[in-house]
């Protein structure tokens, strides 16, 4: 039988014994609750999105600083890897500014929707991204270059080899992203908006529902979303093993 | 392209002379073999002719020209193989030249053809053998069909006979009228491959005969005591 989760007052959790919560965690998931697989999905889709988008963005930028050489260079790399550890919530800020109805992209609407969240998330993975693709590429490029050059292989050809080239080291660092978009809370609180049914996703979820106090649902979306940053890892240590004994 | 002509040429990083006022002319036909102990400049003379490092002076005339307007293919000592198919890994150094991808195809089948490795097109180059990692190389600068081919020790810790298949398609790359220009330390493979020998010593060329005048009659103390299999350190305890 399904077991919906009640909502209970803000304290009423340290009255509820923990076994009867975790009894409950169990069987929302066990029962496939509705309202938990709907925040799941929308987590997913969400954020594959933002992997996605960023991924397309930051393995080129990556791979091409990788391989440029111009003035300011480094001031770059710098700040792309100072931007690795951008809190999440300025980003949310930052575009939420962005796409409120006064901002630059306000005509288009997305503020509090699905799409906002997408944006908000790729603008944390595309540093990410590009930050560990440049170094893995550039140990790459040091040791190609020469070849490269009597070739007289061009940069956006070399770019095109290079990441071809680092494709299962890359592979991990586009899952590092994914790690980093699903598990972050404070930007896609602010663009989203944490609608119910909506853009409610995992991370806003639980920080939702644990101040409610109706601590199964946490728990439940808790142990899923620790369950794919497991499946992830896992995934991709089996990628480099895989690679490993394929000459890769 | 050829004549190639050296003139004082002279590479000295941080004011320490590596090569030192290197003279040299070279034909457009036949194997060209560097010879010298370590660190005579071997390598550096093949890096700079292929722009990889710039000269700190002298100069390099390429019949005529400051640039080489053939094409020109290098395959080092250790063979860069990207971690893509044996195919890809000769097909890519295609990308420059103005061939539609038929003929890449074309053209990179048939050189793995000739090196003996059309049957491992589609494994992955980094499972290769040593031996098979060199013929990719060479493949790869076959393809390329150069004009001048430099070749950096191609067989330096590779088994006689994958050294013998490196040799064979060496020559025949030189029979298809590729100028080969190539550094080796083993003594039977310059007496095999090499029309020329040029033979380095201190950062400078001290000899430069046919191969048969060399092997005969070496005429400087340095190649004498090279061919003899005196060590460096004990022809500078002589002195």
């Amino acid at each position: 039988m399904l077991v919906l989760p009640r909502a209970r007052s803000p304290g009423a959790a340290s009255r509820v014994p923990m076994t009867e919560t975790l009894l409950e965690a169990f069987s929302l998931l066990g029962g496939f609750d509705h309202r938990l697989l709907q925040i799941v999905g929308l987590s997913l889709r969400v954020s594959l999105t933002a992997l996605a988008i960023g991924a397309l963005i930051g393995l080129p930028l990556g791979a091409w600083l990788a391989v440029a050489d111009f003035r300011g260079r480094g001031a770059m790399i710098v700040a792309l890897n100072a931007l690795m550890g951008l809190p999440s919530v300025v980003v949310g800020v930052l575009v939420y500014l962005l796409l409120s109805r006064s901002g630059p992209l306000g005509s288009y609407g997305l503020l509090f929707s699905p799409p906002a969240m997408v944006v908000a998330q790729t603008v944390l993975v595309v540093p990410l991204i590009a930050a560990v693709t440049r170094q893995i590429v550039e140990d790459a490029w040091k040791e190609y270059a020469p070849e490269f050059s009597v070739i007289g292989i061009g940069r956006p050809q070399a770019v095109r080899l290079l990441l071809a080239d680092c494709r299962f080291s890359l592979s991990v660092a586009t899952l590092a992203g994914l790690g980093r978009a699903m598990s972050e809370v404070g930007a896609v609180m602010i663009v989203g908006g944490n609608i119910d049914g909506y853009t409610r996703v995992m991370t806003t979820a639980i920080a939702l529902e644990t101040s409610k106090g109706d601590l199964a649902l946490s728990i439940a979306l808790g142990i899923v979303l620790l369950t794919l940053i497991f499946a992830l890892n896992a995934a991709a240590h089996s990628l480099r093993g895989w690679a490993a004994r394929r000459g890769g | 392209m050829f004549p190639l002509r050296i003139a004082g040429l002279r590479f000295a990083p941080a004011g320490r002379p590596l090569l030192d006022g290197v003279d040299l002319e070279l034909s457009g036909e036949g194997i060209s073999v560097i010879l010298g102990p370590n660190g005579a400049g071997k390598t550096l003379l093949l890096r700079l002719l292929a722009g990889l490092l710039p000269a700190h002076g002298g100069s390099v005339d390429w019949g005529g020209a400051p640039e080489p307007a053939g094409r020109l293919a290098m395959v080092f000592q250790q063979p860069m193989l990207l971690r893509l198919s044996v195919f890809a890994n000769v097909e890519f150094a295609l990308w420059p030249q103005a061939i539609r991808p038929a003929g890449r195809k074309a053209r990179t089948l048939a050189v793995l053809e000739r090196v003996g490795l059309a049957h491992r097109a589609r494994d992955s180059a980094r499972l290769l053998s040593g031996g098979e990692r060199q013929r990719l190389a060479l493949a790869r600068a076959w393809a390329m069909a150069p004009r001048l081919l430099l070749l950096d020790e191609p067989t330096a810790s590779l088994d006689p006979t994958a050294t013998e298949a490196v040799e064979t398609i060496i020559r025949e790359i030189r029979t298809e009228g590729a100028k080969v220009l190539m550094t080796t330390h083993n003594l039977g493979q310059a007496t095999r491959l090499a029309d020329d020998i040029i033979f380095l010593a201190d950062g400078r060329v001290q000899e430069h005969e046919t191969a048969h005048r060399f092997f005969a009659r070496p005429h400087s103390p340095a190649a004498r005591a090279y061919l003899q299999g005196e060590l460096p350190w004990r022809i500078a305890f002589d002195r």
